[in-house]
């Protein structure tokens, strides 16, 4: 019995001893590093595995689940996105224009200012809901990943491009143009 | 005057050997076990991560020592010297190349198993002086698995000592080879006294002695507390064992001491079992291949090559097999290493008698 087990013992360490050599040998090259739609990505099993990270980089898809990038000028600041998101880490405000400001590049008409669009990425997990959500696609997941900061609040990215004063000449006009239409109202 | 400065230039040396080779031997170690598990390994510091290990070592120097409010005081600050000068006298009847050996003792085997059991001490010392339940736990772990795998050690070198006739290890290691002064029969038949090199060797020279290598090599890496006999440390388990209290300079000791006797175990092994300084290299025919490697500097390059062999043996079984549990262990060094160590024993003296017949 002592024998038998010892002999199964000494037979096993045999093996895995081998085992362990065959990688200690063939880790003197670095697996390559391929993309993940590649055919043979789960091919390769022997050779170093880590990826020297800043200096190497793994190949991701162009748009995958990482940052996300608001296009401003195609935003109808419709607000879908801040409804989708489940962590809430969208805040968009919007202004009322009196008349159409423009033409997205899809051919959806702007008739509201975005006042704030503020995305908190230490917030966000990721999902994508709100770029399936979005019915112009000017919200996308990018495949920027790295962006490690030394303030929590740098991780706030600002997408509205208006200027404070620009926000109130925005603001006074829709209180203007609100006034007319009241006075307008009871002049009638 | 000359004696004086001798006596303290050798243990110098050695102590700086032992230094350069635990620096260089925790970076091995460490890319060791990164390549076996398809890493890289240290990588950042200096050309490949060279210069890790001294960065390590500057920042133990650094660090405050810092003694556990309920620990014992004494021996807490003992236990590391205890532990790491039981290991480093050891070193003292080691020879290195023929006739270069710090003290030429008749009793040199004797006095390395006498004085490396003291570590044992000082691993109780170190657990019971910390005031820590892990730490106690691992140096009675310690103690236990020390005391019970000195035995099949033991053993092992009477087998190979019953063959030899002397416990200098300065002539055991000169009976491996060309210059023996008796004759070497390869597997007791054919004579090898002018041929030398590996067929000299003592795992050789007797079919048992292989097989006594190996429990030497098992138990002695049971000896060192190295994987797979590491429960006495047991990071997993035991946080650290016998050391979990220690920081800085103290556990640098320990750690050295830890590597010193893995080097101790290798070369003790290598000089009873694997010829010793003796080259590798046979004469074969015109080809006196040992007769040109053998001297000063080849001694002492074939001694360390080979130390360093088994050393890497013993990383390489490190990161390969699973640590053993505590009954396993007791199993493996009573009912299997020293019933097979006495059978080797009883061999060897029927050899012996063979031999002189």
């Amino acid at each position: 019995m002592v024998l038998k087990t010892t002999i199964q013992g000494f037979l096993t360490a045999v093996k895995g001893l081998l085992l362990t050599v065959r990688h200690l040998f063939a880790a003197r090259k670095a697996r390559e590093t391929l993309d993940i739609r590649d055919q043979d990505y789960f091919q390769q099993q022997q050779g170093v595995t880590t990826v020297q990270y800043p200096r190497q980089q793994m190949p991701i898809p162009e748009v995958a689940r990482y940052q996300l990038e608001v296009e401003i000028d195609d935003c109808i600041v419709c607000d879908l996105c801040a409804k989708a998101c489940p962590v809430d880490c969208i805040d968009i405000q919007s202004i009322k224009s009196p008349n159409a400001i423009g033409k997205t590049s899809d051919g959806s008409v702007k008739r509201l200012y975005p006042a704030k669009f503020d995305i908190d990425m230490a917030k966000c997990m990721y999902c994508g809901l709100c770029t399936v959500v979005c019915p112009t696609e000017c919200i996308t997941m990018t495949n920027q990943y790295d962006r490690s900061t030394q303030q929590l609040t740098d991780l706030i990215y600002g997408f509205s491009e208006m200027t404070d004063k620009e926000v109130q000449q925005r603001k006074e006009e829709w209180t203007k143009f609100q006034a007319e239409k009241e006075a307008a109202k009871k002049g009638s | 005057m000359t004696d004086l400065i001798v006596h303290i230039i050798v243990p110098v040396a050695i102590f700086s050997f032992i230094a350069a080779f635990t620096l260089f031997a925790v970076y091995a170690e460490r890319k060791i076990a990164g390549f076996v598990q398809d890493r890289l390994g240290p990588m950042e510091t200096g050309k490949y991560g060279l210069v890790q290990t001294i960065a390590d070592i500057l920042k133990l120097l650094q660090k405050e020592f810092i003694t556990p409010a309920a620990a014992d005081k004494v021996l807490f600050a003992m236990a590391p010297v205890v532990i790491f000068v039981a290991v480093f006298i050891g070193f003292s009847v080691i020879p290195w190349a023929p006739d270069f050996i710090p003290a030429d003792t008749h009793t040199g085997l004797f006095f390395i198993m006498a004085v490396v059991s003291i570590d044992a001490i000082g691993i109780l010392m170190a657990g019971w002086g910390s005031n820590n339940k892990y730490s106690l736990l691992g140096a009675i772990r310690a103690i236990a698995q020390m005391v019970s795998y000195e035995i099949p050690v033991g053993l092992s070198l009477i087998a190979a000592v019953m063959i030899t006739q002397t416990l200098n290890l300065n002539d055991i290691a000169y009976l491996q080879g060309i210059q023996s002064p008796e004759p070497i029969y390869f597997m007791g038949f054919w004579e090898v006294s002018h041929i030398g090199g590996i067929f000299a060797w003592h795992i050789f020279q007797a079919p048992h002695l292989l097989i006594v290598y190996v429990i030497f090599f098992i138990a002695s890496l049971a000896e060192c507390n190295r994987a797979p006999f590491d429960i006495p440390e047991a990071e997993s388990e035991l946080i650290g064992g016998f050391h979990t209290e220690y920081g800085g300079i103290k556990f640098a000791f320990l750690f050295l001491a830890e590597y010193a006797m893995m080097f101790l175990v290798a070369i003790l092994g290598v000089v009873i079992f694997l010829g010793g300084w003796n080259s590798p290299l046979p004469n074969v025919g015109g080809l006196l291949l040992a007769d040109w490697t053998t001297g000063l500097g080849w001694g002492l390059f074939w001694t360390i090559l080979k130390s360093f062999t088994v050393v890497g043996v013993q990383m390489w079984i490190r990161w390969t097999l699973p640590r053993f549990r505590a009954d396993q262990l007791m199993t493996l060094c009573w009912k299997v290493l020293i019933p097979a160590a006495f059978v080797c024993m009883a061999i060897s003296g029927l050899w012996r008698i063979m031999i002189i017949l």
